[in-house]
C-alpha cells in the first residue's frame, strides 16, 4: 500500500483534482454532462471491448507503434562542443510519423470511441495551430459524425493549409473573432456550444486541460507514447533513459511521455515551455515559468494573467503552444518537484528546428523544435553514457511558411 | 424577544409581486448612473457583471460590454468602488455581483469576500464554480455573510438539485436555457413546471433568466417565479447609446418592472 501511497501515477483524486490543481469550474449546465462522461470512461476503462477498439485504431489506423530513433547524427554534432566524456546519446519518439502527423490523434480516437459509446452524434472542438482540428476532423470523418472546429480568425489566417485539410475532410471551421481570436477564445466557443448543444454533442478537447475527467483520459489515452517508450527502451537498450524531454503547451504530449515513467525514481523529466521573446516580457507562453495558479476553462492551474485575475495572451512562434493555461497535472507535477520545466525562445526554436531538418533529415514541427531546443542545451552537460528521450511529437509541413518568413525566405 | 432583521434580498423576494433583477456590466459607459437608472426604473435587485477577459457562459452582447469595460481599464477595484458608491446612494436596494471565477480567487477568496462585503454588496454568482469546487469561494462568502447564489439550469436533474442547493443563499438562478445568455428564449411552460420542481425542493426565491428581453416575456415568467433576471437587452441599450444610455435604461427597466410586478 506504501507504493500506493508515494506513487506520482495516482492522480487525480475522486474529484479530479491533482492536489491543489485540476477540478471541475464549469457551469452549472454543463456539470451533469461531465459526470456523465467520467462514468462513461470509467466504464470505457473496464470494457476489454474498448481497448481492443481503441488498440486496434492505434496499429492500423495511426501507424503505431511510433518507431524509436537513435538521433546518431544530432548526438555527435551536439558532442562536438562538449567538454571530454561528455554529450548524452539523443533518442526520439517518433510521433511525428503517425497519420495526420502529431501526437493529437492518440487522444482523439480515444475520445471519438467515448463519444460514440455515450451516443452522442456531433463533435465540436477547438484548435490553436490547426494539428488537433485536422485530428478531430479526420476521426469525424472515419467514423462518419459532423464535426464542427472552432478556430481564432487569426490562427485562421496564420494556418491556412489546415484550414483547408479540416475542410477536405468534412468539418465546418468556425472563425472565431471574440476576445484575442485565438486558441483560448476558440476553446471559450468550443464550450458556449457546448453548454447550448448538450443533449447530443462531444467535445473533444485536444490537451490534458479542462473540467475532470478530460486531463485524465487525455493523459491516458497519449500515454501509448511512453507505455511503448518505456519498452522499446527496455529492448533496445536494457536499461531505461535518463532524461526525458517534451514540448508543453498544454502539456499532453509531454504528460504521454512521462507519466509511465514517473515512478521510475532515476528518470529525470523536463517540460520546455514556450519561451517566445523572453520570460522577462510579457510575449511568451510560459504559464508555469511566467503565471500564477487560477481557474479557467474548467481548471485550476497555472495561468498568464494579470494582478486583477484577467487571462493575458500569450505570444509563441508556434501556434500550438499559444495557450495562456497548461493542463493541471503538470502544474502538480512541477509544483511537487517531480518534473522540471524550462522554457525556450522563439528563436532558439528556430534554431533547433534548423539543427534537426540538417542533421537528421527530418523536418520537426516548431513545438518539438522548443524541445530539441532544450536537448541541444542539456545534451552537452551530461555524460557521454547518458541516454535523452525526446519526443519528437509532430512533423514540420505545417510550419514551413511561419520559417521561411521568419529566415526571410520568401515562397 | 429576537428582532428579526430581513436582509435586502430577503425583502427584496417577500413582496407578492415578483421581483425584477436587472443586470448590467461594471465599468461599461457610466456604470453609476446606469444603476440609478435600473433603480430609478423600478429594478428590485441589482446584478452588477465583474468584467473577465473570457467569459464562456455569455453570448455576444454581455461578451461586449466585458470588453469595453476591460478596454476601458476597468479593474477590480474599480468594481468594488461602484458597488460603494452603489451602496451609499441606494442604502436599501440589493446588490449582487455577478461574474467567473479568476477574477474572484485571484487574491484569495477571504480577500474578495471581504471586500466586498464592505463594498456592501448582498450575493455572489459565480458562474464556473458549481457546488462540487464549493471550497474554492462558498466558505468564504458565507463567513463574510455574503450570499453564495447558485445557478440551476434544466440539465440539473432531481437527484443533483439538493447539492445545488446545499449552501445556497439569496435566490436561486435559474438558468432557463441551455446555452449562452442573451440568445434563446425558454417556452413559458417549461419554465413554470422548473420552478414548480425547484420550489418543491426548497424555500429559497427561484428567480428565472436567460433570453428574457420583452415586458411580455417577464411578465409572463413572473406568474411562477419569484424574480425575472434581465440582462443582455439592458447591455445592448448601454453598448448602442453609451453616456446616452441612462434614459433608455429607465425606460426599458420601467416597462420590465411593471410587467414583472403586475403578472399576479
Amino acid at each position: 500500500m506504501n507504493d500506493q501511497r508515494n506513487s506520482f501515477k495516482n492522480q487525480p483524486d475522486e474529484r479530479g483534482h491533482f492536489g491543489e490543481f485540476g477540478g471541475r469550474y464549469v457551469a452549472e449546465t454543463l456539470m451533469p454532462l461531465i459526470l456523465d462522461l467520467e462514468r462513461e470512461y470509467r466504464a470505457a476503462q473496464s470494457d476489454p471491448a474498448f481497448k481492443a477498439q481503441f488498440d486496434d485504431l492505434l496499429e492500423h489506423y495511426v501507424g503505431r507503434p511510433s518507431p524509436l530513433y537513435f538521433a546518431e547524427r544530432l548526438t555527435e554534432e551536439l558532442a562536438q562542443n562538449a567538454p571530454q566524456g561528455k554529450g548524452a546519446q539523443v533518442w526520439f519518439k517518433r510521433d511525428e510519423l503517425n497519420h495526420t502527423g502529431a501526437h493529437k490523434i492518440n487522444n482523439c480516437i480515444g475520445q471519438i470511441l467515448l463519444a460514440i459509446r455515450m451516443g452522442k452524434t456531433r463533435i465540436i472542438a477547438e484548435t490553436g495551430a490547426g494539428q488537433h482540428g485536422v485530428a478531430t476532423a479526420t476521426v469525424c470523418a472515419r467514423f462518419g459524425l459532423p464535426c464542427v472546429i472552432y478556430m481564432g480568425a487569426e490562427d485562421v489566417k496564420r494556418q491556412s493549409p489546415n484550414v483547408f485539410r479540416m475542410k477536405l475532410l468534412g468539418a465546418e471551421v468556425v472563425p472565431v473573432t471574440s476576445g484575442g481570436a485565438t486558441l483560448k477564445d476558440a476553446m471559450n466557443e468550443g464550450l458556449r456550444d457546448w453548454v447550448a448543444n448538450v443533449h447530443d454533442t462531444f467535445y473533444i478537447i485536444g490537451t490534458a486541460a479542462g473540467p475532470h475527467p478530460y486531463p485524465e483520459l487525455v493523459r491516458d489515452f497519449q500515454s501509448v507514447i511512453g507505455k511503448e517508450a518505456r519498452e522499446q527502451m527496455l529492448s533496445r537498450t536494457g536499461r531505461l533513459p535518463d532524461q526525458l524531454i517534451a514540448c508543453i503547451g498544454g502539456g499532453s504530449n509531454a504528460l504521454g511521455l512521462f507519466h509511465p515513467f514517473l515512478d521510475d525514481a532515476d528518470v529525470k523529466m523536463l517540460g520546455v515551455e514556450a519561451g517566445g521573446h523572453g520570460l522577462d516580457g510579457d510575449e511568451h507562453a510560459a504559464s508555469l515559468l511566467g503565471g500564477a495558479p487560477g481557474v479557467l476553462h474548467g481548471n485550476k492551474t497555472y495561468l498568464l494573467q494579470d494582478e486583477d485575475g484577467q487571462i493575458t495572451e500569450g505570444h509563441s512562434i508556434s501556434a500550438g503552444l499559444d495557450y495562456p493555461g497548461i493542463g493541471p497535472e503538470h502544474a502538480w507535477l512541477r509544483d511537487s518537484g517531480r518534473v522540471e520545466y524550462t522554457a525556450v525562445t522563439d528563436e532558439e526554436a528556430l534554431e533547433g528546428f534548423q539543427l534537426l531538418c540538417r542533421t537528421e533529415g527530418i523536418i520537426p514541427a516548431l513545438e518539438p523544435s522548443h524541445a530539441l531546443a532544450a536537448v541541444a542545451k542539456l545534451a552537452p552537460q551530461l555524460d557521454a553514457d547518458k541516454i535523452i528521450l525526446m519526443n519528437l511529437c509532430g512533423r514540420g509541413d505545417k510550419d514551413i511558411f511561419t520559417v521561411a518568413e521568419k529566415l526571410g525566405v520568401e515562397m | 424577544m429576537t428582532l428579526v432583521v430581513m436582509s435586502r434580498l430577503e425583502s427584496a423576494f417577500s413582496r407578492p409581486q415578483a421581483a425584477l433583477v436587472a443586470f448590467i456590466t461594471a465599468g461599461d459607459g457610466d456604470t453609476a448612473a446606469n444603476l440609478d437608472a435600473l433603480v430609478a426604473g423600478g429594478a428590485d435587485v441589482i446584478e452588477l457583471g465583474m468584467p473577465f477577459t473570457d467569459p464562456m457562459a455569455d453570448g455576444p452582447a454581455i461578451q461586449a460590454a466585458n470588453l469595453r469595460s476591460l478596454g476601458a481599464g476597468t479593474t477590480t477595484a474599480d468594481v468594488l468602488q461602484i458597488a460603494t458608491d452603489f451602496r451609499a446612494r441606494h442604502p436599501d436596494v440589493p446588490l449582487v455581483l455577478m461574474g467567473y471565477a479568476n477574477p474572484m480567487i485571484r487574491r484569495g477568496p477571504e480577500w474578495f469576500a471581504a471586500e466586498a462585503a464592505k463594498a456592501g454588496v448582498d450575493g455572489v454568482i459565480c458562474v464556473d464554480i458549481p457546488p462540487e469546487e464549493d471550497d474554492a469561494l462558498g466558505p468564504a462568502l458565507r463567513d463574510a455573510g455574503i450570499a453564495p447564489i447558485r445557478l440551476a439550469t434544466p440539465t440539473t436533474d432531481a437527484a443533483r438539485l439538493p447539492q445545488v442547493l446545499e449552501g445556497s443563499g439569496g435566490f436561486v438562478y435559474y438558468v432557463s436555457v441551455a446555452g449562452i445568455t442573451g440568445k434563446q428564449q425558454a417556452a413559458t411552460a417549461s419554465i413554470a413546471e422548473a420552478v414548480a420542481r425547484l420550489k418543491s425542493a426548497t424555500d429559497i426565491p427561484i428567480a428565472v433568466g436567460f433570453g428574457v428581453r420583452t415586458p411580455e416575456q417577464a411578465g409572463a415568467i413572473a406568474k411562477h417565479a419569484d424574480g425575472v433576471v434581465v440582462g443582455s437587452a439592458l447591455v445592448e441599450l448601454v453598448g448602442e447609446h453609451g453616456q446616452n444610455a441612462p434614459a433608455k435604461l429607465e425606460e426599458l427597466t420601467k416597462s420590465l418592472a411593471d410587467a414583472v410586478h403586475s403578472a399576479r
